[in-house]
């Protein structure tokens, strides 16, 4: 197993269909939305109108008497407040004294049809006072007359604020050769995935609860649930049904998903919640909207020297996974680059806007956009060609960070020269005519937090058990969480890769609390490199007890067996052995059903000081991508023609699937970048709809070439890393250096609307730039 | 027509009668009271086309759609176009080249697909892409799906 050398496995490396295609295609897979309950109830929410206000009183009582509906809730009767982060818990299920944004849930109630539960919201009557509203963080940075939460820091907004110096930029700066400052400021944009919010709960009088949930941590959930609601998490069930994308708008706990549970033990009836569009996008979570300040300085060969970099942080109304943004607007602007001196300042500010959290390549994707940007800028200003530059600073492999990150396997290199020699660079760029342009843009990304959210009861960060009966079906347990990623998928594979046995012999279970080993869930990138590592343990341990069932049937010892397919038979004699299930079998023969359970954990990295853990993982993904663009100079209209992304997961263990979350990954970066942003007037969100706040559609997606160049990385399972959040984050940089390249403006406002190349292009001419002879 | 009149119609080849007021919808006739969860919510308001159905064979949004406007008219969802046992041909492509990550858009991407190759049995890449333009999938960048739409067209795959 300690070896790293590249071989050939039957099932991983290839293209593995997912396994539940069959059910998505036909409409037969079940979200939350289609299970039914007797008697289910509908929960509806009443939520703020106002971004900040104190709830003075609350009358329901001509809610509580409408025909039809069972119950009403509100703040005070679960106060006990939450958040994803055990260090920030600011949330409330339903608003206790104050509403802190517009969206806020101020009142559910449960109604046997959605009519009825409408018309009982209507009849919900608040008095409030409205206090000062806060939609601009630097607003919040000094003491502020009405502070969004006690816990701001010294009676202003700030939620989180990170200083971090290591080596000695200033004396770095002092001897730089070039330097270069950026300002980059990015609009929020969320997460888009096309199943709403849906949450089921049923309490029983066994004492139990079940909760089933559009969730990706289930986990996170099960510990949210117990504490709110006072319950053991033993009564508690939570079952996690298909869902329908997350891209970290479901990795958070939700309000609506404990209102659901508190309404079903208010009524003692199953209860809905299904939450509409509107209130998809005022739950958000996603990106937040950020000011980042890049400084970087070069000495005279083109090393990196120092990065200064200070971020600004809309948090919105609560925390969320805020704490870990504020680190890693920092922490993940280095690699893939080695940066001796660094120095940052983080600022996260509650705002009443909807609350920001987790999306896909979280806290990575804004500050790489800047870094990226600022290298372009550093490479024209050096006369250097922007891909030498950036191999000339790669990190080596095994190799410490200034701030203690341990960078072990990279192919940055093989990533820079696959999306050079394969887009065609030497030839294209600044060689184009005016208008069109090709640009690079690298990333970075951790490969699963290193460090587990809960740090109580010590535990593994993923467990898979299996279990397989006389009938050859091997039952898969683990809590991980498939949002459409292919993870399921892959657990089979391992399982059946290891095992050597055909893939339809696995059975992946769905996600269930009273039968899943815990699996932490779907967030930071963390699932293959975690649960294939518990994956492969578990069939592991199966594996041994076959083979050596085996080698008793053919009367040899075990160490002489091997894996077939679908077969056990003695190495180096291919005839000499028995069927999987005859192995099976006779196993089973004195203890009945085999199972066995596998187990990962990380082991402790990174440095002593404070946040030092933040941003350690046990490996890193690397990217470079290369965007082609043309421009329409009098519209401001571009198109991006084609983008090479070279990306480095180690190996590719379902091809199928890592294409998949780089070809999304572009997509949803593609969005970002070129036109979706969360529009506010002040503190109220104003495009809260899919027509309005538009995702990129197919005729604006473009050519993807993929070149996995990744090599084993040598704790990964099979040699994985992760692919589906770093995919995104090249994305960005690399359209907006492609645009400096076709029309010469550089743009630090994102999105990069039409109107904003316009001017752009508007100004250069004014400034009398020439730019390729326009 | 009184609404106290069942509602008519041809639904996946098979006749039925059902209670349905005017106000009714046809993604809340189709889902709520019909029991066919397939045809998925998504956004209520004809944005994301998650609700696509074919009305007399033609992509339609079942959630701006009155559910009354098909009476006497034929309506297909994706419980209609799935064989007993077995996949279609555009289901089979949809599996086979991964255009299906969440699956929450996939329903209505199949329908769209069917209905094109059923009168386009050839179309161009850019005719795919018009075809599914009202079609929004947030997973798969859109790029699987035109590969498996483009494999039924052609049939050397």
């Amino acid at each position: 197993m300690a070896s790293t050398a590249p071989r050939e496995y039957r099932l991983l490396g290839g293209r593995i269909p997912y396994i539940e295609g069959p059910l998505k295609v036909t409409g037969r897979a079940e979200y939350t939305d289609d299970i039914r309950r007797p008697g289910m109830l509908v929960g509806r929410l009443l939520r703020s109108p106002w971004p900040h206000a104190r709830l003075r009183s609350i009358d329901t009582a001509a809610a509580r008497t409408l025909p039809g509906v069972f119950g009403v809730l509100t703040g005070e009767k679960y106060p006990t407040p939450f958040g994803v982060l055990p260090i920030t818990h600011d949330e409330t299920a339903i608003a206790v004294d104050k509403a802190r944004y517009t969206g806020d849930i101020i009142a559910a109630v449960a109604a046997q049809d959605e009519l009825t539960a409408e018309a009982a919201l209507a009849l919900i009557r608040c008095d409030i006072e409205p206090l000062p509203e806060y939609s601009d963080p630097r607003g919040g940075l000094s003491k502020v007359t009405e502070p969004i939460h006690a816990r701001g820091l010294n009676g202003t907004n700030i939620q989180k604020e990170v200083v971090q110096h290591f080596g000695d930029v200033d004396a770095a700066f002092a001897r730089a050769a070039e330097t270069v400052r950026v300002r980059a400021t990015f609009a929020g944009v969320t997460h888009a995935f096309t199943e709403p919010l849906a949450t089921i709960a049923e309490s029983t009088p066994d004492g139990r609860l079940t909760v089933w949930s559009a969730t990706q941590v289930p986990h996170y959930l099960h510990r949210s649930l117990s504490e709110v609601l006072g319950l053991s998490m033993h009564r508690i069930r939570v079952i996690k049904p298909e869902v329908g994308g997350g891209f970290g708008g479901k990795s958070d706990p939700l309000p609506h998903e404990i209102v659901c549970a508190a309404l079903a033990i208010e009524t003692g009836r199953p209860v809905k919640i299904l939450t509409d569009r509107e209130d998809v996008f005022y739950t958000n979570h996603g990106r937040h909207p950020t000011q980042n300040d890049v400084r970087i300085a070069l000495d005279a060969n083109g090393r990196i020297l120092a990065y200064d970099i200070e971020a600004l942080i809309d948090g919105g109304a609560w925390s969320s996974f805020g704490t870990v943004t504020t680190y890693y607007n920092g922490v993940l602007s280095m690699g893939p680059y080695l940066v001796p001196n660094f120095r940052y300042k983080g600022r996260r500010v509650y705002t009443n806007r909807p609350p920001s959290g987790a999306m896909r390549a979280h806290g990575g994707t804004n500050i790489r956009y800047a870094v990226e940007v600022a290298l372009d800028q550093l490479a024209e200003k050096m006369g250097r060609d922007p891909f030498d530059l950036r191999a000339q600073n790669a990190i080596p492999p095994n190799t410490k960070t200034v701030n203690e990150f341990l960078i072990t396997s990279t192919s940055f290199l093989k990533c820079l020269t696959a999306a050079r020699e394969n887009s065609g660079w030497d030839r294209k760029f600044r060689k184009l005519p005016y208008g069109r342009g090709v640009g690079v843009g690298c990333g970075f990304y951790i490969s699963g937090s290193n460090s587990p959210i809960h740090f109580t009861p010590k535990m593994p960060q993923s467990t898979v058990h299996l279990k397989v009966d006389m009938d050859g079906g091997i039952a898969v347990h683990s809590m991980q969480a498939d949002i459409g990623q292919g993870s399921n998928t892959l657990l089979a594979a391992i399982v059946a890769e290891v095992l050597g046995v055909d893939l339809e012999r696995v059975h992946v279970q769905r996600v269930d609390s009273d039968v899943s080993p815990i699996d932490l869930g779907s967030y930071s990138s963390r699932v293959t490199f975690m649960m294939g590592n518990a994956a492969r343990s578990a069939a592991e341990e199966l594996r041994t007890v076959l083979l050596t069932a085996a080698a008793e049937l053919v009367g040899r010892r075990p160490e002489e067996m091997e894996v077939g397919h679908e077969r056990y038979r003695v190495r180096g004699e291919p005839t000499v052995g028995v069927s999987f299930l005859d192995a099976l079998h006779k196993a089973m023969e004195r203890r009945g059903a085999l199972t066995a359970s596998g187990s990962y954990d990380t082991t402790p990295k990174g440095g002593t000081f404070k946040g030092a853990r933040a941003g350690t993982a046990p490996a890193y993904s690397f990217a470079a991508y290369v965007a082609q663009v043309e421009v329409d100079v009098e519209t401001g209209e571009y198109r991006v023609e084609k983008i090479w992304a070279a990306f480095d997961c180690g190996r590719a263990l379902n091809r199928l699937a890592v294409e998949g979350q780089i070809e999304g990954s572009i997509h949803m970066g593609l969005g970002q970048v070129m036109g979706e942003s969360m529009n506010y007037r002040g503190a109220r969100l104003f495009n809260p709809s899919l027509l309005e706040y538009k995702i990129p559609t197919p005729e604006q997606m473009p050519e993807v070439e993929i070149l996995l160049v990744g090599e084993d990385d040598p704790e990964g399972p099979f040699g994985a890393k992760e692919a589906g959040e770093g995919p995104l984050i090249a994305t960005l940089p690399a359209v907006a250096n492609a645009l400096y390249d076709a029309v010469g403006v550089r743009f630090t406002e994102l999105p990069i609307t039409p109107d904003r190349v316009v001017r752009g292009i508007d100004l250069r001419r004014k400034e009398g730039r020439a730019w390729k002879g326009s | 027509m009184s609404s106290a009149e069942p509602l008519r119609f041809r639904l996946n080849g098979h006749p039925v009668a059902t209670p349905c007021v005017a106000s009714r919808i046809l993604l809340d006739l189709l889902r709520e009271d019909l029991e066919l969860t397939g045809t998925k919510r998504g956004c209520d308001l004809g944005t994301c086309g998650c609700c696509t159905v074919l009305l007399d064979g033609r992509p339609t949004l079942s959630c701006l759609t009155l559910a009354r406007l098909a009476e006497g008219h034929e309506v297909t969802t994706i419980e209609g176009v799935s064989p007993p046992q077995g996949l279609s041909p555009v289901q089979q492509a949809f599996v086979d080249l991964g255009a299906t990550q969440c699956g929450f858009c996939t329903p209505g991407f199949v329908l769209t697909a069917t209905a094109l190759l059923r009168d386009h049995p050839r179309p161009s890449h850019n005719e795919i892409v018009r075809a599914i333009s009202g079609n929004l999938c947030r997973c798969t960048g859109y790029t699987k799906i035109i590969q498996a739409i483009e494999s039924v067209a052609a049939p050397e795959r």
